[in-house]
């Protein structure tokens, strides 16, 4: 008889979360865990997790992995992934992480075609240290440090680093997600499977941004959080595949 | 294999990626980028990594400019980035030395895990000189932290966040009894013409050459003067200062700083004899002549009134 609720074989077993309740995390945990299972992946796998509240990430996931400065993942990955291009390589990085302090690594190992994988977690606020504007936050909206709501006067536009880099030629593959629903998990699933065959398939550098709820920052319960992020955030930050220049193998 | 970063801060970090799944790797700059990369050295510090950090001192505050200095021995000895960590500065005074440590640079980061500066100026920097390889070493030590996927094994994680503060305390002082160990096993010096001298110099790097040639000079005039340069910045050579000091009343610290070893000498020392300091810094390099004349002042002051 197989449990249905076991947690894969690269997650760690009986453990319990840190995450809040409605966090997109665990649920692109298990996804990681399921794939690097399915694709036979995790015994060769190096993952950089990020500062932030993923910095926890190695309490779940059961695979080797390397803790990252804020915003370095992709240098650190860079480096792991040139002396050791055998090992299967992604990082696991938030928007405050991938997109404000670590914007230049994040660019730049993009644009130098990185055979890397990047999960990139998108709530549009930064979650660890308490709910501040992230440069991804909608306009208008409430966080600690824009407590009137995002002024684009002041603090800008939300920034679309995901877009921006998918305009590389570096970049094979990217598609921006979300887990605010089965539906919503599965696609998700698929898009991650994607990117990491491009890595296994020697094609180059792939990412994957996926809107992911934050109910304890955004103020919300988890089920208004899950609808916020369909009927509020895909406006701004709509699905879909950003670029596929897959071609047949290096 | 050679990888250009988009910056310093890349750099460090490619560094950490690579030396945590077990490569040789190192990374060089000059004072302004070295303040960059700061960030990565303390997390080295954290995660024990070994690695190689090259600084070619330039003048400074700021851009400052690209002349030879030696203003980042504080920011060298002392850490450097943030918390509670020390890393091993090794200071060669010649091209061949460069080459030589170097090696020992890559052999003590492996042997302690840990990263390690090689503390250069502009002069040595852009400085020719005939070199010879050391032998390389036939087999590179075995790094069974190194990560590279778990296999068949446990997974391994390697982090410097320790949230348990009774943890961090343990690793804190973990670390110290390395750095005890450095301290007591690394710790290297030249001493030049010390045995009759009644004056002894303090100088590293350039400098050292430079106060060398100073000493030949006076010495031809039977001023008694030595010379003990630190080839460890940290470790810094306390027991060779302190043993001179038993029958050495006079030492003169030269720098192209405003004075920085100058207070790991007092610190040594122990208010013992006089300390006397010259100093040119902003990327001056100070002449055999100037030196000299310090020395026969010194000698002038301090040793022929006294005896």
């Amino acid at each position: 008889m197989k449990l249905l609720n076991a947690f894969p074989k690269y997650h760690k077993q009986n453990v319990v979360s840190h995450y809040c309740p409605g966090c997109g995390h665990g649920i692109v945990h298990r996804l990681v865990a399921e794939l690097l299972e399915e694709m036979d992946l995790g015994k060769r796998t190096v993952c950089v997790n990020p500062a932030g509240c993923a910095v926890l990430a190695y309490k779940y996931l059961d695979i080797d992995m390397l803790e990252s400065a804020h915003g370095r993942g992709t240098a650190m990955a860079t480096g792991i992934k040139r002396v050791r291009p055998d090992l299967f390589v992604f990082t696991y990085q938030g928007d405050g992480d991938l997109a404000a302090i670590g914007t230049a690594e994040t660019i730049h190992s993009a644009n130098r075609g990185e055979h890397i994988c990047v999960i990139f977690i998108n709530n549009a606020v930064y979650g660890m240290t308490g709910g501040q504007m992230a440069p991804t936050t909608l306009l208008g909206m409430k966080t600690t440090t824009s407590p009137g709501g995002r002024n684009p006067r002041f603090e800008g536009y939300p920034l679309h680093i995901t877009d921006v880099v998918a305009s590389f030629p570096g970049v094979v593959y990217a598609e921006r997600v979300a887990v605010n629903g089965p539906a919503a998990v599965q696609k998700t699933k698929k898009a991650i499977r994607t990117a990491f065959q491009c890595q296994v398939d020697g094609q180059g550098y792939s990412i994957i941004e996926v809107l992911s709820p934050c109910p304890t920052n955004w103020k919300k319960t988890p089920k208004e959080s899950f609808e916020w992020v369909s009927e509020v955030m895909m406006k701004e930050f709509p699905l879909g595949v950003l670029t596929d220049k897959r071609g047949g193998g290096a | 294999m050679f990888l250009q970063s988009e910056s310093e801060t890349a750099a460090i970090n490619m560094v950490i990626g690579a030396s945590a799944v077990g490569a040789r790797v190192m990374t060089s700059s000059s004072s302004p980028g070295i303040s960059l990369k700061q960030e990565g050295i303390s997390f080295l510090a954290g995660f024990q990594l070994p690695a190689v950090i090259v600084n070619v001192m330039r003048g400074g505050p700021g851009l400052g400019n690209i002349a030879p200095a030696q203003g980042d021995y504080f920011q060298a000895t002392r850490g450097g980035g943030h918390g509670d960590y020390r890393t091993p500065v090794l200071a060669p005074a010649s091209v061949q030395e460069v080459a030589d440590l170097t090696y020992k640079a890559f052999d003590i980061a492996d042997h302690y895990r840990t990263p390690v500066m090689i503390l250069g100026d502009g002069m040595l920097g852009q400085m020719k000189e005939p070199v010879v390889f050391p032998e390389p070493i036939a087999k590179l030590p075995e790094k069974d932290w190194a990560l590279h996927g778990r296999g068949d094994g446990p997974s391994r994680y390697l982090a410097s966040l320790i949230l348990d503060t009774t943890e961090m305390e343990r690793h804190n002082w973990m670390l110290v009894r390395k750095y005890q160990e450095i301290t007591a096993n690394e710790t290297s010096w030249e001493e030049y013409m010390t045995q009759d001298a009644q004056i002894v110099a303090v100088a590293y790097g350039t400098t050292a050459r430079i106060a060398k040639a100073a000493i030949k000079r006076v010495r031809k005039d039977g001023v008694p003067v030595g010379l003990i340069r630190p080839i460890t910045l940290w470790p810094f050579p306390t027991p060779a200062l302190q043993e001179l000091a038993r029958r050495v009343n006079s030492f003169v610290v030269f720098e192209m700083s405003t004075g920085q070893m100058l207070e790991d000498v007092l610190l040594s020392l122990e208010g013992k004899g006089t300390v006397h300091f010259h100093g040119r810094p902003g990327g001056v390099v100070p002449t055999p002549a100037e030196f000299a004349r310090i020395l026969y002042r010194e000698y002038q002051l301090k040793v022929k009134a006294s005896s």
